[in-house]
């Protein structure tokens, strides 16, 4: 019987200590820009949830934001409740559910119900005739950094044979792959880019597989579209060939054999969004960009990138920067031969075309059918 | 009259008026099995505390904030029974073949197979049958889907005596992988460019939530499992073989038992209960089957499983303290800065303390004496 006391007496204390902290925390942060990130994986995986940890400490770090943020949240009901948690026990005004698939059903489920709140999602996928108002997107040209990588990589191999490791064949990927490819093949046109799709966005086991039979196989750069690249980049720098960063930066992770990667900048757009806020001006519900906005980087180029290699792609940088580059122009040919741009077609990276990309291009070896 | 007789009877005078509190007096049974896990869980609690103390917490600030996100509120309590209702269905599926002497793992896979299964129903009669009655065909397909998957368990284990743990767990990633390749192909609904999934089931054939909670009809539904699934397991005669076939198999071919049937149809239980966990994710969160059916509630089934020493009934409680544990990880991320593998941490000891704890029945003469 006593010990039942002690757990009510114990249970009773918790509840008051911490209802305390949350009322004064209401309080104290009246006045604070109040944000919410949540994240499918784990804030340090070197990689898509560690971009966006990045960017909510920047804001974080304002004295006049309170930014909370939840890791490991799958796409199922608890991303729901993680975002009306948020609402209701800490007063987010703003939140940045960032995992593709958060948007629907989840986001667009919670947002009619909380219309004081802004939803902003990663993904690009707002469309004003379908959504409602409270939600956004924002996204990034990430494929200018990859072709960055590309040229990079075209520079630095010896074989030729280039190695990608991807989650599943869907456009955004697809289209990640076929740029770094042509940045590659830019440099010279006999680049392949052998690809393996693992079949899900965190398979550490296979990414490990895939990268060790690549380097088996002669391949001498790899590079990776997962969430975490870390295993691709570490099993490359172990078996003594170069690798690509993507997502975050992962130079760390190899000293000798890391060229360069595609990073995101998220810190930028969560802070003009939290200035935005602040300043009571009107948030706008899609918000896109490549290098020139600063919404992608590239990672620094690791010590072993040559002259030639980092003068070519900071060229290519440039023009990218002043809008003249254009990835997608004719004639360009998939990699069963068909031609899928026209000679005297091009696309710019805000053509909505791109973003139903269906097919690998010339040079990458591998099948959409996954 | 030896000295010790007033204290023996003193005791016994205590635990006959505890027992006659319990259950008027006849059974102690009840009691040590009500009492041997709870001093777990409050040991459990204690490691903890220790573990917490360690990372430099607070202790009661994080049990108190433990206790307002998982049950401290009517928000808390359904953010808790939400997640707690998948992970009740998919514990059936592992405490029903244990009742038979089976550890089945399959859950994951009988979830995956029984949304997908679910979700095909339900596209093929949207629009063509009244929403209750493709609700109700959806419910039942995706039971027949996961039942029929598990039963096969059953038959490998019975006819060619294959290891039914083995079997399980790798008919699971059978299930994902059938689940990917429909998805990805055949089923594809093109606007899902970005995260394949099927077409939709119709808006107007999905599970509903209970009055203006924000909990679906499908908590219920995997309320009344547990309770049928009780019943049947333990007051029937069919639940009364199963426990023979469990205790010793040659002693119920003695008995004229069929063993094999017996095996297959509790498999095929089990696995329908995962299956109508999968059903209802479909058919009250996603309205699609995709890649988010296979979101670890299987796993978490078995664990739920165990602690609940594969008593049906003893499911749902110990599927509420799991959920609720869950339910405040997001609580103790914002409010304390803690990683989510707190909860996990919180999992692992409560798991090993209760299994700990299981070679205490019989053992503690307290409840033995006559």
């Amino acid at each position: 019987m006593q010990r039942r006391t002690i757990l009510k007496g114990m249970a009773a204390a918790g509840v008051a200590s911490s209802l305390g902290l949350i009322g004064s925390r209401a309080v104290f942060a009246a006045e604070k820009v109040r944000m919410g990130f949540i994240y499918v994986g784990p804030r340090d995986d070197y990689g898509y949830n560690q971009a966006h940890y990045q960017g909510k400490s920047a804001v974080g770090a304002l004295d006049w934001v309170k930014a909370v943020d939840e890791e490991n949240v799958p796409e199922t009901i608890e991303a729901v409740k993680t975002m009306e948690s948020m609402i209701n026990l800490d007063g987010a005004q703003v939140l940045f559910p960032t995992s593709f698939g958060y948007f629907d059903p989840h986001i667009l489920k919670v947002a009619p119900k909380y219309p004081q709140v802004m939803f902003l999602h990663c993904g690009g996928l707002w469309d004003a005739s379908k959504h409602p108002k409270n939600v956004g997107s924002y996204f990034g040209y990430i494929d200018e950094p990859v072709y960055l990588s590309g040229v990079v990589a075209g520079h630095m191999s010896k074989t030729g044979k280039l190695g990608y490791i991807a989650a599943i064949p869907i456009p955004q990927v697809l289209r990640n792959i076929n740029s770094f490819t042509m940045g590659a093949r830019s440099v010279n046109p006999n680049c392949t880019t052998t690809v393996v799709f693992t079949g899900g966005w965190s398979n550490p086991v296979k990414e490990a597989e895939a990268a060790n039979s690549m380097a088996d196989q002669g391949i001498d750069v790899l590079t990776a579209h997962v969430d975490s690249p870390k295993v691709v980049i570490e099993t490359a720098e172990k078996r003594g060939i170069f690798s690509c960063g993507y997502h975050a930066d992962q130079s760390v992770l190899a000293p000798k054999g890391f060229l360069t990667g595609a990073e995101w900048n998220w810190s930028k757009v969560y802070l003009d969004y939290a200035e935005l806020i602040k300043t009571k001006k009107p948030i706008p519900n899609l918000v896109r960009g490549g290098l020139k906005e600063g919404i992608v980087k590239s990672s620094p180029y690791g010590a072993v990138v040559s002259e030639k290699a980092r003068k070519n792609a900071d060229d290519i940088r440039a023009k990218f920067m002043s809008g003249e580059f254009v990835v997608y122009k004719g004639p360009i040919k998939d990699n069963t031969g068909k031609e899928v741009i026209p000679a005297g077609k091009s696309y710019a990276q805000t053509d909505i075309w791109l973003e139903s990309m269906s097919w690998l291009v010339e040079g990458a070896i591998g099948s959409t059918k996954g | 009259m030896s000295v010790t007789e007033p204290v023996i009877l003193a005791t016994s005078r205590w635990r006959g008026i505890l027992q006659w509190a319990a259950c008027g007096g006849k059974c102690a049974r009840s009691l040590e099995s009500l009492l041997i896990p709870l001093g777990a869980l409050v040991v459990s609690l204690l490691l903890f505390a220790i573990f917490v103390a360690f990372s430099g917490h607070d202790p009661w600030a994080v049990f108190g904030s433990l206790y307002v996100g998982a049950f401290g509120s009517w928000f808390s309590w359904q953010n808790s029974l939400l997640r707690a209702s998948p992970i009740m269905l998919t514990a059936l599926c592992t405490a029903l073949p244990a009742r038979v002497g089976l550890v089945v793992i399959g859950g994951e896979g009988a979830v995956v197979l029984g949304g997908l299964t679910a979700a095909l129903a339900g596209i093929a009669l949207n629009g063509s049958a009244p929403p209750g009655v493709v609700l109700l065909l959806m419910l039942v397909t995706g039971a027949v889907g996961g039942g029929a998957w598990l039963s096969l368990v059953g038959v490998l284990k019975h006819y060619r005596g294959v290891n039914e743990t083995i079997s399980s767990l790798l008919m699971n990633y059978i299930a994902i992988a059938v689940l990917n390749f429909l998805v990805f192909g055949y089923l594809k609904d093109p606007a899902t460019l970005n995260k394949p999934s099927t077409y939709s089931v119709g808006e107007a054939n999905m599970i509903g939530n209970i009055g203006d909670s924000s909990v679906h009809w499908g908590v219920p539904l995997a309320l009344c499992a547990c309770v049928a699934l009780w019943f049947l397991m333990r007051r029937t005669t069919f639940g009364f073989s199963a426990d023979i076939v469990g205790g010793n198999v040659r002693a119920a071919q003695v008995c004229g038992l069929s063993v094999g049937r017996v095996m297959i149809i509790v498999c095929c239980l089990g696995g329908a209960a995962a299956g109508i966990a999968g059903a209802i994710e479909v058919a009250a969160v996603h309205g699609r089957a995709n890649a988010s059916l296979n979101a670890g509630y299987g796993y978490a089934g078995i664990l739920v499983a165990f602690m609940a020493r594969h008593n049906p009934l003893a499911i749902i409680p110990v599927a509420i303290l799991l959920g609720g544990i869950r339910a405040s990880s997001g609580l103790l991320q914002r409010v304390h800065d803690l990683p989510d593998a707190t909860v996990l941490v919180l999992q692992g000891i409560i798991f090993v303390v209760i299994l700990a704890s299981e070679t205490l029945y019989g053992r503690i003469k307290w409840f033995n004496a006559k």
